[in-house]
């Protein structure tokens, strides 16, 4: 495990100490700095410090965990690390950057979630200088392998970089090739052939499902903005002011397609299913289609938990009547401008961000990193531990890739309100009522955030 | 001057009253503390209450815009509804089976220690390991609740993954929670009971019935008072059987006022319109207080 919970307070003694030992160490750390201007990039040129480290429970935490010796031994940063679940490490996050006086140097986040949150509340250090500098960005790092899609999200709106992409999540399907065969059923390209397989694969009377799919308000959004891909749309206009874009008629189309596929061929109690429910239920071997993110291949191939090892397919989402995407969400890394080890802190991100821990990652199916050469090096592919058609499948959502969410501040309102509206429609609501009511709901809402 | 009004204004003073003011100091320690953790907060809310305050950007006066924003609410209206309809089963069920496994375990038989002990048991859980537990077995495939229906032959529920049932079935978490509370307390008033009443009933030839309706209930009624408040007051609070079970789901359809000041807290970060439903709900709790208290000044033994 990592650090307790609660942390222990300084004792005054402590905190003298601590202040003594600094006004020793400052000046030492001036000629440290000053020796390493003159030389290239340094692993250890900020060993000795203590990096506090804020991560959300997960694939990535693990193995930030595990390798944090080899970390020590590279560049003698010691890691202090707290693992804690991603709904409360958002709050946390959020009330102590704005606290002024954060806990932790270098953190995790969604982008999806977070970015503009932050960026409106300036709380990120800015990198962009450091990234450009042959001191501060080693070669090994090889940046010039990062997507765009990646260095977008990790950019803000004026075009300073505050973060550094880690891993993104694709939507895919998930089917279990079992069901299929028995059905004589062929894996469906369109959204119409999906919605044909469906009802031709779901059978209650077997407790089989046809579909399985996040239901419960909130998570639902993104299942729904899949769909609308189909459709050619996103959530919100293009350019600024912002305006909902949820209750055209495609976006309409689409809400009708979720609440038919869902209510017809879902399993009953859908409406509150999140992924953990739907991913019992196709680990269990009760559901023939799953759409959701790629990190639940691991799970899924886990013998030990699964039932459906080895006949799990992997598949791009249909394409829909006027388009054909794959929803993405980006997680990052960044330091807090209130930290008091910038150096240290950037150092820990680059090793995390980096090519070997991006490649450690994809092995365990714990995500896709924002690079190319990790997908193609033949070591990482030799030792991965969840099938290689789930790698292709990512690899082929890379091109097709789209935003799932509104770069919005009140994300978490937009998903309640529209996540409301949806799961409304499963308790057999009208898609058009249902669509234009959430979108008048929510609409100032989002003209207040923009403005303030 | 100023020695001459001292002497006049000490000599007004009763003795007692010179005897107390050197303690009047004591005072202090618990005015401060209580003004620092209760009132300071208490205000500052009201304050926040009045102003337009997101996380992350500057605060404005508005008013009282943010109430007059909730009245016209629709989740936050439904979440005051979903809240009295809670309540009104959490505390009737849990009190009504609580009394009555009360009597039951008043009376003398054998092994009554052992099932007294294993009664209290849930009480003693805590209510997110107790939450993540049922959820489990509401799971309308793969959850215990829906198989045991099937052995009796009755047709699956939706149970919490549906808007119809999900309050009912989140009361049935409450009442396996909290019966053995209401239990515990009732019994300590029915082992209270003067036995003469019932002696001289016996004699008279009154019935069961009668002696119950005659002479326990009135007895035990205070203490069935105290019972009705601490159930009221921690229903109206409910949040962590709610917020770890449905997360106020389907839909809103179980999001009461705690889980949606939470969320307007806590997830959209608007920290006025969330002070603002502080204080109505303050205000509710209150009103609903006085009522409470009311009832037990009926309820005193004459």
């Amino acid at each position: 495990m990592g650090r307790s919970f609660t942390r222990r307070s300084l004792s005054r003694r402590e905190a003298l100490w601590g202040a003594a030992a600094l006004g020793v160490a400052a000046p030492m750390l001036n000629t440290v700095t000053a020796y390493a201007q003159s030389g290239a990039f340094n692993w250890q040129r900020f060993k000795g410090q203590q990096v506090e480290v804020l991560m959300e429970t997960g694939p990535r935490a693990e193995l930030m965990k595990k390798h944090q010796k080899e970390f020590l031994d590279q560049t003698g940063i010691k890691l202090g690390i707290e693992v804690i679940p991603e709904q409360q490490a958002r709050q946390k996050v959020a009330i102590e950057l704005n606290s002024g006086k954060p806990s932790f140097d270098l953190f995790n986040f969604a982008f999806h979630v977070q970015k503009r949150q932050f960026e409106k509340g300036g709380w990120l250090l800015e990198i962009t200088d450091w990234l450009k500098d042959p001191q501060m960005m080693p070669a090994e790092y090889e940046l010039g392998d990062v997507s765009k899609l990646g260095m977008s999200f990790a950019t803000t709106s004026d075009g300073k970089v505050n973060a550094l992409p880690i891993l993104c999540d694709y939507f895919m399907v998930y089917y279990n090739k079992e069901l299929f065969a028995k059905k004589g059923v062929a894996f469906p390209k369109t959204l119409d052939e999906m919605m044909t397989a469906a009802a031709a694969l779901n059978d209650p009377a077997a407790g089989i499902s046809g579909f399985v799919g996040r239901g419960v308000r909130n998570a639902n959004v993104v299942l729904w903005t899949q769909l609308l891909s189909g459709w050619g749309q996103e959530t919100v206009t293009s350019t600024r002011p912002l305006k909902l874009i949820t209750d055209t008629p495609e976006a309409i189309a689409s809400a009708e397609y979720y609440k038919k596929l869902l209510a017809s061929y879902g399993p009953a109690g859908i409406a509150g299913f999140n992924w953990n429910e739907a991913q019992g239920l196709f680990m269990q071997g009760k559901a023939a289609m799953w759409i959701d993110a790629t990190g639940f291949a691991a799970p899924v191939e886990d013998k030990t938990k699964s039932r459906v090892v080895g006949k799990v397919g992997y598949g791009l989402p249909p394409s829909g009547p006027k388009g054909h995407g794959s929803v993405t969400f980006g997680t990052g890394m960044a330091i807090p401008k209130a930290s008091a080890r910038k150096e240290a802190a950037y150092y820990t991100m680059l090793w995390m961000t980096g090519p070997t821990m991006a490649g450690r990652m994809l092995q365990v199916g714990g995500g896709i990193p924002f690079r190319t050469n990790p997908l193609k090096d033949p070591a990482v592919l030799s030792s991965l531990t969840v099938p290689r058609e789930w790698a292709e499948c990512a690899a082929g959502c890379a091109p097709i890739s789209m935003p799932g969410l509104p770069v919005i501040v009140p994300v978490t309102e937009f998903r309640d309100v529209i996540g409301t509206a949806l799961t409304n429609l499963l308790g057999g609501a009208d898609p058009a009522t249902e669509m234009k009511r959430a979108t008048a709901e929510f609409q100032p809402v989002l003209d207040k955030s923009e403005q303030s | 001057m100023a020695g001459a009004e001292v002497t006049v204004a000490a000599g007004t003073r009763t003795p007692g009253e010179r005897r107390l003011r050197p303690y009047l100091l004591f005072i202090w320690p618990a005015l401060i503390v209580s003004s620092a953790v209760i009132v300071f907060p208490w205000i500052f809310t009201v304050w926040m209450s009045l102003h337009d305050w997101h996380i992350g950007s500057k605060q404005t006066y508005v008013g009282f815009d943010n109430y007059v924003n909730l009245l016209t609410n629709r989740r936050f209206l439904e979440s005051i509804g979903h809240t009295i309809y809670f309540t009104i089963l959490a505390v009737v069920l849990p009190m009504v089976l609580g009394t009555v496994s009360a009597l039951v375990f008043h009376k003398k038989f054998r092994g009554r220690g052992f099932f007294r002990t294993l009664f209290i048991m849930p009480m003693m859980a805590t209510p997110v390991a107790v939450s993540l537990i049922w959820t489990m077995m509401f799971h309308p495939q793969l959850g215990v609740l829906n198989y045991l229906l099937s052995l009796a032959g009755l047709p699956p529920s939706q149970w919490v993954y549906a808007p119809g049932t999900v309050i009912p079935s989140l009361i049935l978490v409450e009442i396996w929670l909290w019966t053995p509370f209401v239990m515990i307390i009732v019994l300590g008033g029915l082992a209270s009971l003067p036995t003469e009443p019932y002696e001289a009933a016996l004699i008279d030839g009154a019935s069961q019935w009668q002696m119950f309706w005659k002479i326990t209930y009135p007895l035990v009624a205070p203490f069935l008072v105290v019972a009705l408040i601490m159930r009221t007051i921690d229903a109206l609070k409910v949040f962590e059987t709610i917020w770890v079970i449905s997360n106020g789901g389907p839909g809103t359809a179980s999001e009461v006022l705690n889980v949606y000041l939470y969320a307007q807290a806590f997830a959209y970060n608007q920290v006025g319109t969330a002070s603002a439903v502080v204080i109505v709900f303050f205000a509710i709790i209150v009103a609903l207080s006085l009522v409470l208290l009311w009832a037990r000044q009926k309820a005193k033994w004459a």
